[in-house]
């Protein structure tokens, strides 16, 4: 059945490996998917450990619903302590690859150790081989995944791999698999390089049982019913996450050139430009949503590029955060990072930075070897690309991350970064929204937009509708308000987010089929029937809540083990001194409020069971059955 | 009347949902390589087709069968096999030429697609519009609307480049 997938421990260093079966009661204490990674990596990875020597732990797992009649039921996990943060790396993606790995027999991969030259794992109904990586280590992400379905013969086989980024360890390299899915967030990729491991592939025959079929397929359907009803769907099969950026450009919701403005006046790479490069559109295993294009660059210097995507990130991190206005350099920059593996966010945010410190004379012809990094220098923007994933001159800076590349530039450099916890924020201005800022201050694995984010607050709901939605499943009266730019009532939404993500992380369901940017969309009680449908478990909806609450407090807990305080919930400066300068009335002339800012965050504290310095107090570990973590059942 | 089942490969994103709810429906389970359909991928250049028995009016796998098993229902409009009467000596899976006929390693049996008795779940779950079931005759009229429309389109261009 789905439940019955085991959890394979892999040593790389003496090359040994075990398997062992999930219980039914840790599924019952975290389900799967992000919630048991990170119980297993609060349990194996020792405090303080260098990120990317031997003794991190990497998990990779498949959410508990994933392969059954879930909507968008594709999505991996794959979790470490972060060579980016110091803190939790946790990050998630579509595509085929968690089901297959299901077929294979497993849920969750625990891989330790280092291997002494390049290596690949070959996993294949219930059995696992280390192989020989010599040969690809080097390649590409796209010839990675062909050489490897070739040497194995079968182009069915699903792999997961690094790209040049990982293999240099840069920061922020991420993991892919297929033409665009990334676990893009957190740097698993460089964590991945450190252990000389170069891929992961899969190929399952086993069955994944559903433990009521008929019940599970009338159900689906009726759920993909309403969901393609939805506009969110529709715009999102149509354009893909690039249709935020019209939405919020107009708005003055965008960061451009690294903080600086918060509209691209003039701004020219809307989604509709796709329709010149589209060959149709790609969905993720099992999903209706199709939300990336496929696309092909026809003429230019970059003729015969083809890809996948691009999203909002991309936009962003190849159009306005570094000043640029031309489609076409947003699809290659997409293209490029693909090919590397490199997290689109982190490196557009790190090319913003660098060059904002250019035009401020702090970085120099000199330091950039004569590139000239000018706002609106497509060719130069791409060209650090390169160099990034490469390691070459200011690249190799950059590489390193926010921070350590903060601290080798100096001269004052670091109060230009635009960061939480050491990770770069989205390319989204959260002054005239604290409930955004709130998100990506609090998030467990550093800025981050997929914690917590409420993104309907923008919408200006009405308040019985969001009382609907942010008053349950565990009870709430507090205030709530439809005023996007108010302090009031945004930690309830903060939180409820969280919970309704990490619920969502554990099934292995794609957040976009979620309440994050439709509120017509799957919450806890859809879930709650989705996961007796398919495995017969039974949870009401405040039995799925405090499975989220678990899981997100021994992320907390891990992040506190590696130091975190009560400091690295905040945010940087700007957020608090720069007013916003341009867009609608609504969001111009906004800053966050500190002392507003402040009481937000005890508020949040408060409603998690957190004291004032947001540890989790003994009674709150107590109730959710963490008093006794580390317990090593697994 | 006479329905088949219809490919639009344009239309189709990739998404395997087809093969998911093939394995449920007719395994309780899911198990891809158990499905009666499969989307045959070539990731690099974005092109994907899926594939399933096509129903031949002539079709190889009933010639070549020795026992009788496979026949056609006219009515549906289908192949069908008689697992009373088949051998499993896979000579249809030998002979037909799309591999519409694939073998089931867990039951131990020669699978084909029978258009779930005339309401087939990938037509149901597919979200694109790649797979849809139609009257016989009609099939060519949804491609000549199809075709019209790009063929109108260009037509209008060529009148807007006039003027």
């Amino acid at each position: 059945m789905a439940l019955n997938r085991k959890i394979a421990y892999i040593d790389l260093s003496t090359g040994e490996f075990k398997t062992a079966p999930i219980p039914i009661e840790m599924r019952e204490l975290y389900l799967g998917g992000r919630g048991l990674d990170m119980y297993l990596l609060y349990n194996h990875l020792e405090p303080s450990v260098d990120p990317l020597g031997p003794d991190n732990v990497l998990t990779v797992s498949a959410g508990l619903l994933v392969g059954t009649l879930a909507s968008a039921s594709a999505r991996t996990h794959i979790g470490a302590k972060s060579p980016l943060t110091g803190f939790l790396g946790s990050s998630n993606m579509g595509g085929f690859f968690a089901p297959e790995l299901r077929w294979a027999g497993f849920d969750h991969l625990v891989i330790k150790g280092k291997a002494d030259g390049p290596v690949y794992l070959w996993i294949h109904d219930g059995e696992i081989e280390i192989r020989d990586a010599s040969d690809i280590w080097g390649e590409n992400v796209f010839d990675t995944q062909d050489l490897i379905k070739e040497e194995l013969g079968d182009p069915e086989v699903k792999v997961l791999c690094i790209g040049i980024a990982g293999e240099n360890l840069v920061r922020f390299a991420n993991v892919m698999t297929g033409m665009k899915n990334a676990a893009g967030r957190s740097g698993m990729g460089a964590v991945m390089g450190s252990k000389n491991l170069k891929a992961i592939a899969v190929r399952g025959t086993m069955d994944l049982e559903i433990r009521f079929p008929e019940k599970a397929l009338e159900y689906n359907q009726k759920l993909l019913e309403h969901i393609g009803s939805t506009k969110f769907a529709q715009i999102m099969q149509k354009w893909g996450t690039m249709f935020i950026y019209g939405v919020t450009n107009t708005t003055g919701l965008v960061r451009v050139r690294n903080f600086q403005l918060n509209q691209q006046v003039g701004g020219n790479i809307e989604c509709e430009h796709i329709e010149e490069y589209a060959l149709g559109s790609e969905g993720c295993y099992g999903c209706i949503m199709n939300c990336r294009h496929k696309y092909l660059i026809r003429d230019g210097p970059y003729a015969g590029t083809y890809g996948e995507g691009p999203e909002y990130t991309s936009q962003g991190a190849f159009g306005m955060e570094v000043g640029c206005n031309n489609f076409e350099t947003v699809l290659v920059g997409n293209h490029l990072v693909n090919k590397y593996g490199l997290d689109t966010l982190e490196t557009g945010s790190m090319m913003a930075w660098a060059m904002e410190l250019y035009e401020v004379g702090i970085l120099t012809d000199e330091d950039t070897d004569g590139l000239k990094l000018e706002w609106g220098n497509d060719d130069a923007v791409l060209e650090l690309v390169n160099r990034i994933a490469e390691r070459k001159g200011l690249g190799n800076i950059l590489a390193e991350g926010p921070l350590r590349a903060a601290e080798k530039i100096g001269k004052g450099s670091i109060k230009y970064l635009i960061h939480v916890k050491g990770m770069s924020n989205l390319h989204s201005d959260e002054r005239p929204t604290p409930s955004l800022a709130l998100g990506i201050a609090t998030g467990s694995r550093g800025s981050d937009h997929l914690r917590s984010r409420p993104a309907i607050d923008l919408y200006h709901l009405p308040e019985e509708l969001l009382r609907k939605i942010y008053g349950g499943p565990k009870p709430y009266d507090g205030p709530l308000s439809s005023d996007y730019t108010s302090y009031e009532g945004k930690p309830r939404m903060v939180r409820w987010q969280e919970m309704m993500y990490e619920a969502i992380d554990c099934a292995g369901i794609c957040k976009y089929h979620t309440i994050f940017l439709s509120p017509n969309l799957i919450a806890f009680d859809e879930l709650s029937k989705l996961i007796y449908n398919n495995t017969g478990m039974e949870f009401s909806p405040e039995e799925i809540w405090d499975i989220a609450d678990r899981a997100y407090t021994i992320e907390r807990l891990f992040n506190i083990r590696e130091g975190l305080t009560r400091a690295d919930d905040w945010l940087v400066d700007r957020y608090f001194d720069e007013p916003t300068p341009i867009g609608l009335p609504i969001v111009r002339d906004k800053c966050i409020d500190r002392e507003k800012f402040k009481q937000m965050i005890d508020e949040y504290y408060e409603q998690h069971g957190w004291d004032e310095d947001g540890v989790p107090r003994p009674e709150t570990l107590k109730k959710l059955g963490l008093d006794g973590e580390p317990s090593h059942r697994l | 009347m006479e329905m088949i089942l219809v490919v639009d490969h344009e239309k189709c994103t990739g998404c395997r949902l087809c093969e998911m709810v093939c394995s449920v429906r007719h395994t309780g389970v899911n198990n891809p390589t158990r499905s009666r359909i499969h989307v045959i991928k070539w990731p690099r250049e974005g092109f994907e087709l899926p594939m399933l028995c096509q129903q031949c009016e002539e079709a190889p796998c009933i010639a070549v069968c020795p026992k009788d098993a496979l026949s056609r229902d006219p009515v549906l409009g289908r192949v069908m096999l008689n697992y009373d009467l088949c051998i499993g000596c896979k000579m249809c899976v030998i002979a037909c030429p799309f591999g519409g006929m694939g073998i089931d390693t867990v039951i131990q049996q020669v699978i084909k697609c029978d258009l779930c008795d005339g309401d087939p779940a990938c037509v149901r779950f597919c979200g694109s519009g790649a797979l849809q079931f139609v009257p016989a005759n009609r099939v060519n009229l949804i491609k000549k609307r199809d075709a019209g429309w790009k063929f109108s389109e260009l037509m209008k261009k060529s009148l807007e480049a006039k003027n």
